[in-house]
């Protein structure tokens, strides 16, 4: 699935990498937890977090990870934004809770989005 | 340092008691490994055990050191601090075992998994502590 098309679902806005919404993500995971994140997640992707802290960036960074979505309508700062534009991470926000940016995401990818 | 021998690269870093700017030093190495040509499943080895070591250096002990050596067969690296030291490592270890407090939580690391991490990802860890004097963490990769 598409960047592009999971902003849509989501209906959720770039707050940076918009240039790349044509990315493919393969691999989507929603974690509160970095060091679950870095535990579980095989492949890079996609992060959804309600965490807002410099370090969703650096995990992000380690795991090849290349967009993230936070959900719950968060809204990092300007320093964390810097950061992801410096990295290469695309940033997205939603005013969707968690459970529901997932479920909507998984329902629409069909199989196609593992967890 | 006997780690040195036989390496080609030695990195140094000062790791600062700052929590925003933890995982600097580890992302410092992992675009050196990436330079060098390593490939990413190895990088990413490296990457995260270091990364996980460097927070809890900022968490536990208010910063440290980290010395890299890249050497052609493995990378190792060595994270010293002179924090309260690990009194029980069998138990640090253990996967959602923390002592860290709630700001740590708050930023999604503390939860028991750091050392565990650090673990998974290298091929061997060796953990030197003294309660009161400080920790040694020393991570290898096979390259």
């Amino acid at each position: 699935m598409k960047l592009s098309q999971i902003a849509e679902i989501l209906e959720a806005e770039y707050l940076c990498g918009k240039e790349r919404c044509d990315m493919e993500i393969e691999s989507i995971c929603g974690s509160d937890l970095m060091s679950d994140v870095m535990a579980y997640v095989k492949e890079g992707g996609m992060l959804l977090t309600g965490l807002i802290h410099p370090q969703v960036i650096r995990t992000a960074e380690m795991m090849d990870i290349s967009a993230i979505v936070f959900v719950r309508g968060k809204k990092p700062d300007e320093n964390i934004i810097k950061l992801a534009i410096e990295k290469n991470i695309a940033i997205l926000s939603t005013a969707l809770p968690m459970y529901q940016a997932c479920g909507r995401i998984y329902s629409a990818s069909t199989g196609e989005g593992k967890t | 340092m006997s780690d040195d021998i036989g390496a080609f690269l030695t990195l140094h870093y000062v790791i600062p008691g700052d929590l925003m700017a933890a995982g600097e030093a580890s992302s410092s190495v992992r675009n050196k490994l990436i330079q060098l040509g390593v490939s990413s499943q190895k990088v990413k080895k490296a990457a995260i055990s270091m990364y996980e070591a460097e927070i809890n250096a900022v968490i536990h002990a208010g910063g440290g050191e980290a010395f890299v050596y890249i050497k052609p067969e493995k990378i190792v690296i060595v994270l010293e601090d002179h924090g309260p030291g690990i009194p029980d490592i069998e138990q640090a270890m253990q996967e959602g075992f923390s002592t860290a407090p709630e700001r740590i939580r708050e930023m999604g690391f503390g939860a028991g998994m750091g050392l565990p991490n650090m673990k998974r990802y290298s091929d061997r860890l060796d953990i030197k502590s003294e309660v009161g004097k400080g920790t040694t963490i020393t991570i290898e990769v096979d390259i």
